[in-house]
């Protein structure tokens, strides 16, 4: 491998000035080149602010912030027509709760079971598994809580439908655990040993030792790990779309058809006039969805950089 | 009274030891149960002709061809714009960008891309690359929509790649008086090689299984032709699934399993041949 680059390396430190200069030259606009593709990627992120913006601004030149944030009435067609997103946003409330509710407690438990517990045969057969539920489309998850889940829930709690925020929250509450098991995983494998070792010393048992010592030590990464579960199931789009019923009352409880923030943008976009008051609102929803997001999403890298700070050295 | 307690505190560790154990079961078990009853309830449906025929009678007979065409156009242009751009960005953070507040931010860009759900990336395409570029609906503003979204992870897995370049590499090369471009193109790169294919093909993976922005972008669902450039409308897997499955009455259900099915493979596949290349690269690397 070594030998076969010399030949380049002599050729530069070759005696030619002026095939050195037209190098030189070429290896500015490559430089330049690779300068602009680190750039891209605030390019990208401030291009999909300032678009949000642009579009999403000006329904408040028709509708006030209160109305538009507290409003419950979603009635884009109707004359005149009212944006109130309350809806939405307790919509995805709800499933984001009990999504949460499921996919922590499982999750951080499957963690613990991975780093602490399993013997290597298991978790090298678990890991994989873990791994590939991250990798089924939601629209697939979304079509399995369709067919499978909904029929389910209706029977087992009785309801008119099953596609209702409860059978949303717990098809996302199976997406959001491979990204909760790995990261809280990763922090458990962060704590140092030597913080078991003391623990059994004093006479611990290994359960005693995790509840007690591992998990506390982990905690700042495992709290970036439920975060980073939130913001998964915040942002989700077709699960939610085809399984949370579409309804557009403000629902009372999880039981109820609902629409989360990013179903209204899925839904509603293909029927918005261009620049039209609904486009408009649906870009503020959408301004909306990226702010909470960007918010979880900040606060989980901060806790992970500080969890990572703690143990190097 | 010592020995008893003892045996209770093995006794809660044994207990809390099996419910540790049940939950790792609880994630699991999900995924193998979907997976199996997708290639069951699927496999019926696939034939030949599913696979080669374009729709016909509004999607109540005929295959998906159509649909799988469209879904490889879309990985191959996603990857295409993606990658170069990827990479080079890899090459820039790890071996140009100094220890400064610009490298801080792109980083913080990159998490914060990586979050973005991805109806908001349809947003941006749609505002974009469909309507402020005039691309309109077409596989090329897709495409666009889709790099878009695949670039931070094209980037990380790309830094990662370059940074686990042993420094040797980089300092043998540019004693014998290599440039530092030179010693990036044919020392750096061709050792990164293994993981940023690796990032790529995840990345392709994750292309053919979104949804949500090509059908803010415009995918359509019933087209008569492949699609003829760039520009054209397409069909798209993910997106057949979703029409067929919420939103046209009277599709029968073996269809709506066998594109799932189809759409499952085409993902999983893709991932599983990530996983075979980064193995591979590493018993490699172990063995030299």
């Amino acid at each position: 491998m070594l030998g076969q680059q010399v030949p380049v390396a002599t050729a530069e430190a070759g005696p030619d000035k002026g095939l050195r200069r037209r190098w030189r030259i070429g290896e500015k606009f490559i430089e330049g080149w690779i300068f602009l593709a680190g750039l891209l990627a605030i390019v990208v992120l401030l291009g999909i602010i300032a678009l949000l913006l642009k579009e999403g601004l000006p329904v408040f030149l028709d509708t006030p912030p209160w109305e538009f944030f507290f409003g419950t009435k979603w009635y884009p067609v109707s004359e005149p027509p009212t944006f109130g997103i309350m809806p939405f946003f307790v919509s995805t409330l709800w499933i984001t709760l009990v999504a949460t509710a499921i996919s922590v407690p499982v999750g951080v438990a499957c963690a613990a079971y991975l780093a602490e517990v399993a013997p290597n045969k298991v978790r090298e057969t678990v890991k994989p598994i873990v791994e590939l539920l991250a990798g089924i489309p939601s629209v697939v998850m979304g079509f399995i809580g369709l067919m499978l889940l909904s029929p389910l829930v209706q029977s087992a709690f009785n309801l008119n439908t099953g596609l209702c925020g409860l059978s949303a929250g717990i098809m996302l509450s199976l997406m959001s655990l491979p990204i909760i098991v790995s990261v809280s995983e990763d922090a458990l494998r962060a704590v140092p040993d030597q913080f078991r070792q003391a623990s059994y010393a004093l006479g611990a048992t290994r359960w005693e030792t995790i509840i007690h010592v591992s998990i506390p030590a982990a905690l700042s990464g495992i709290t970036a790990a439920v975060m980073l579960g939130v913001g998964r199931a915040i942002g989700e789009t077709m699960t939610v779309l085809m399984v949370a019923g579409g309804a557009l009352a403000v629902p009372l409880s999880p039981t109820e058809p609902m629409m989360p923030m990013t179903a209204a943008i899925a839904s509603g976009i293909g029927n918005a006039v261009r620049g039209g008051l609904q486009y408009q609102a649906l870009f503020a929803i959408g301004l909306v969805l990226f702010v909470l997001t960007l918010a979880v999403n900040v606060i989980a890298d901060r806790v992970l950089e500080r969890q990572k700070r703690k143990f190097a050295r | 009274m010592r020995t008893a307690r003892v045996t209770s505190r093995q006794l809660s560790q044994q207990t809390a030891f099996g419910l540790l154990a049940i939950a790792a079961a609880v994630v699991v078990l999900p995924v193998v149960f979907i997976i199996l009853q997708i290639v069951i309830s699927g496999g019926s449906a696939i034939s030949w002709d599913f696979l080669t025929l374009a729709p016909s009678q509004a999607g109540k007979a005929g295959g998906i061809f159509p649909a799988i065409i469209g879904t490889f156009y879309l990985m191959l242009g996603t990857i295409i714009i993606a990658l170069p751009v990827g990479v080079l960005a890899g090459i820039y953070l790890t071996e140009y960008a100094g220890n400064n507040w610009l490298t801080r931010l792109i980083n913080l860009a990159i998490v914060n891309l990586a979050g973005v759900p991805s109806i908001v990336y349809g947003l941006f395409g749609l505002g974009i690359f469909v309507l402020a570029l005039k691309l309109g609906m077409s596989l090329l503003a897709a495409s666009l929509t889709l790099a878009c979204q695949a670039l931070a992870m094209t980037i990380t897995t790309s830094r990662e790649a370059i940074i686990a370049v042993p420094r040797e590499y980089r300092e043998g090369s540019l004693a014998v008086g290599a440039t530092r471009w030179q010693t990036i193109r044919h020392m750096v790169l061709p050792q990164a090689l293994p993981g940023i294919i690796t990032g790529s093909v995840l990345a392709m993976s994750r292309a053919a299984g979104e949804t949500a922005p090509i059908l803010v972008v415009g995918a359509a669902f019933l087209l008569p032709r492949l699609p003829q450039s760039p520009l054209d409308q397409f069909m798209a897997l993910p997106y057949h699934l979703y029409t067929v499955a919420a939103h046209v009455p009277g599709i029968p259900e073996s269809t709506m399993w066998g594109v799932a099915l189809v759409l499952l493979v085409v993902v999983l596949s893709f991932n599983v041949l990530a996983t075979v290349i980064r193995l591979r690269a590493r018993r490699r690397r172990y063995s030299s």
